[in-house]
């Protein structure tokens, strides 16, 4: 893959972030607040994208993903640890210099009707970043361009947002967010709001975009499918944390932390034959709250491979288990290799929560 | 096909149209016939606007009366529900179909406790009260996989997880044990990981008490695990019907093809390009001259339009289409490369 216009020297990641951590305070008293905890959003999170790569990022809801992308931007300010872009951290940046350094970091969100404005025609939509970020030039011709890139017809360009259906409004919403000829694009969500037949298209779009502008893509999506077809790296978040990072390939051949494996085995496969065959390795229970995670492995709690020792009391650091697939469990190449198998109700949660009844 | 006596949902020729002064009449639901038998699973697939959810509410008389002309039967046992007198049917409905709602926070009262509202259906149907009411409710919530039952009774909507909501409202739906379950989107709000508990807990309540299951959904995948036989709808009429095995193994509808053709698949060597449909849903012709799907479709011939084309049977698979895909063309990998994406035209006119 050819690396965009912003290519980095050596073999630098065109972003990378380090040890980030999003903390919300929870806060107590309406006259004198005082913070009484904190919703650990993302807790603790190294990630590297290199230029003209797909990185996605992959979890269920409120695991910190979309967070952790909007950090990124400094849309939501990270309570500690850095975010190095194109070699710039971008913690040490003022306000102005912040504001010209996201002309080369945009981002594409996942319901395209509110993040247009419905007053604005495509357009004025389309010069807003150019407009802000002062850049001259033929904007009609620019606005034509861009619609055609993104493949709608000129005649749009006279619309407003309510005249399109979804996916065309999000054809839109990914038009603005190249306006400005990005180098990294944050893609939060993008077609999860989109009809099945939508998806294909957007998701081939943001392709043949990234082929043609040499863009680098952060995707973050809770669809494992559609990550995996579209990233070169996919990274496993669950709880505020990076679980499991690999290249896609090994992620679906090899995986190595129980969450990933159960998260992969609950996807449907549109298929019967397969469905039919797949075992299942079904987790019991919910997502622990954020403001007061699990001690020790913070998936211990719904583990279908906890151990007596250390999973209870000591977080697993995210480790290279072989070369580029980075594991955050301590029994990970165990379980691999088959020395640990999974309690007995990992296979029927429903049966185990009959069970623990008290009658 | 088996004598008609075996059937215990029969819907025939059902169409609903939505009526505005001054506007033209919608057609959500276009002549759909589709049946069940006891225990059976079926699966209603279908993009937004495919009439699959509406389908569902006019089965269960749930729709307004007004602004909405329901036409064709809908019999259970010797009943045609659309005729049944208002008392007659609620006494049906919540006792002998049930139905389960996409998201479960609206479908459940923010303001009533659980177990307030699983008794409730215990009042109404099976005139128990009291302790016995709420000794059966705690039961139900446990068989579900509710942990600690007696204690989330207490609890209200917003103390559970949209999991544990979605389990409250299956145990809920299943109070009386009906003998027709109806699911419209019964896992779209939940995350992945939950979606797989709540259909394995379906599974299991449907082969258990032997409830026949109608499940609503968009996900193909969902729908290929779980269901016996499976109708494809597209703007208000099925497009193609099944038995899952062989929808899947051999879609012969363009639009059926070009589902499973636009859907990345988690076990697909990676690299291959999706082949998405061009367009999109509300891009449709009344299918009263033509097929609605022709706008989109790749196979489309001068057959396509001029005429609806008629729902044709051949062995156990129906089809509504002229110039069908032939047997293993839309096989899920392709040997030759797909189109390149095509642009969807704009509608002329501004919805």
């Amino acid at each position: 893959m050819t690396a965009g216009a912003g290519a980095t020297t050596g073999d630098a990641p065109l972003l990378a972030v380090h040890d980030l951590e999003v903390h919300f305070p929870i806060t107590s008293g309406i006259i004198l607040e005082r913070q009484v905890g904190a919703v650990r959003a993302v807790d603790g999170v190294d990630l590297a994208v290199p230029g003209g790569a797909t990185v996605g990022l992959v979890g269920e809801s409120g695991c910190g993903k979309s967070t952790l992308g909007r950090a990124v931007l400094r849309l939501v300010e990270p309570t500690a640890g850095r975010v190095v872009f194109d070699g710039t951290d971008l913690q040490d940046l003022g306000p102005e210099e912040m504001r010209r350094i996201r002309r080369r970091m945009q981002m594409v969100f996942q319901d395209p009707m509110s993040s247009l404005d419905p007053r604005q025609n495509i357009s004025s939509i389309l010069t807003e970043p150019l407009r802000v970020h002062g850049i001259a030039g033929d904007r009609s011709a620019r606005v034509k361009e861009l619609l055609d890139v993104v493949g709608l017809p000129a005649s749009a360009a006279s619309r407003y947002p309510h005249e399109f259906s979804g996916g065309q409004r999000q054809r839109i919403g990914i038009a603005r967010a190249i306006a400005l000829e990005p180098e990294l694009i944050i893609a939060d969500e993008p077609v999860s709001a989109l009809d099945v037949s939508i998806q294909a298209q957007v998701v081939n779009l943001l392709e043949e975009l990234q082929d043609r502008l040499g863009l680098t893509y952060l995707v973050i999506a809770h669809d494992l499918a559609v990550v995996r077809h579209i990233s070169d790296v996919v990274a496993v978040m669950y709880l505020g944390t990076i679980v499991e990072r690999a290249s896609s390939e090994d992620l679906y051949e090899q995986p190595y932390h129980p969450y990933t494996i159960a998260l992969m085995s609950a996807v449907p496969i549109p298929d019967p034959v397969v469905e039919d065959t797949r075992e299942r390795l079904l987790l019991a229970g919910d997502v622990p709250s954020p403001a007061d995670p699990p001690s020790g492995c913070r998936f211990h709690t719904r583990c279908p491979f906890r151990q007596p020792t250390r999973c209870d009391d000591e977080r697993p650091a995210l480790r290279e288990v072989v070369s580029g697939h980075a594991v955050a469990c301590h029994w990970a190449e165990a379980i691999r290799a088959g020395r640990i198998s999974p309690s007995a109700s990992a296979f029927d949660p429903n049966a185990e929560a009959r069970r623990s009844t008290p009658s | 096909m088996t004598a008609a006596t075996a059937l215990l949902l029969d819907v025939r020729d059902l169409s609903v149209t939505f009526t505005r002064r001054d506007r033209r009449d919608v057609h959500a639901v276009d002549g759909v016939s589709f049946d069940v038998r006891p225990g059976e699973t079926v699966g209603l697939v279908g993009e937004s606007g495919s009439g699959k959810s509406v389908t569902a509410l006019a089965v269960m008389g749930l729709l307004p009366d007004r602004g909405v002309r329901v036409d064709g039967q809908v019999h259970f046992d010797d009943d045609d529900l659309l005729t049944l007198p208002r008392d007659r049917m609620r006494d049906i409905r919540g006792r002998d179909i049930a139905m389960v709602f996409q998201d479960p926070m609206s479908s459940l009262n923010p303001v009533v406790p659980i177990g307030v509202q699983v008794t409730e259906v215990l009042v109404r149907h099976r005139d128990m009260h009291g302790e016995a009411a709420r000794k059966e409710a705690a039961e139900l919530l446990r068989r579900v996989g509710i942990p600690d039952p007696v204690r989330r009774l207490k609890d209200y909507p917003h103390q559970l997880s949209g999991g544990m909501r979605q389990r409250a409202l299956i145990s809920m739906a299943l109070a009386c044990r009906p003998r027709l379950l109806i699911a419209d989107e019964p896992t779209t709000a939940l995350d992945v990981t939950i979606q797989a508990q709540i259909l394995e807990l379906l599974k299991e309540l449907v082969s258990d008490s032997g409830t026949a299951l109608v499940l609503i959904t968009h996900d193909l995948g969902v729908v290929a695990g779980l269901c016996d036989t499976v109708h494809v709808m597209y703007s208000g009429r099925v497009v193609e019907s099944a038995p899952r095995r062989v929808l899947f193994a051999d879609p012969r509808h363009p639009y059926t093809g070009g589902l499973l053709g636009s859907v990345p698949r988690l076990d697909s060597p990676r690299g291959e390009p999706l082949r998405p449909i061009p367009g999109s849903p509300t891009d449709t012709l009344p299918w009263a001259d033509a097929c609605a799907f022709a706008p989109r479709c790749a196979h489309r011939i001068g057959a396509c339009s001029g005429r609806a084309p008629p729902l044709e049977v051949t062995g156990d698979r129906s089809l509504r289409c002229v110039n069908p895909l032939a047997e293993g063309e839309a096989s899920p990998n392709p040997a030759v490369a797909p189109p390149a994406s095509v642009a969807p035209e704009l509608e002329e006119e501004p919805t």
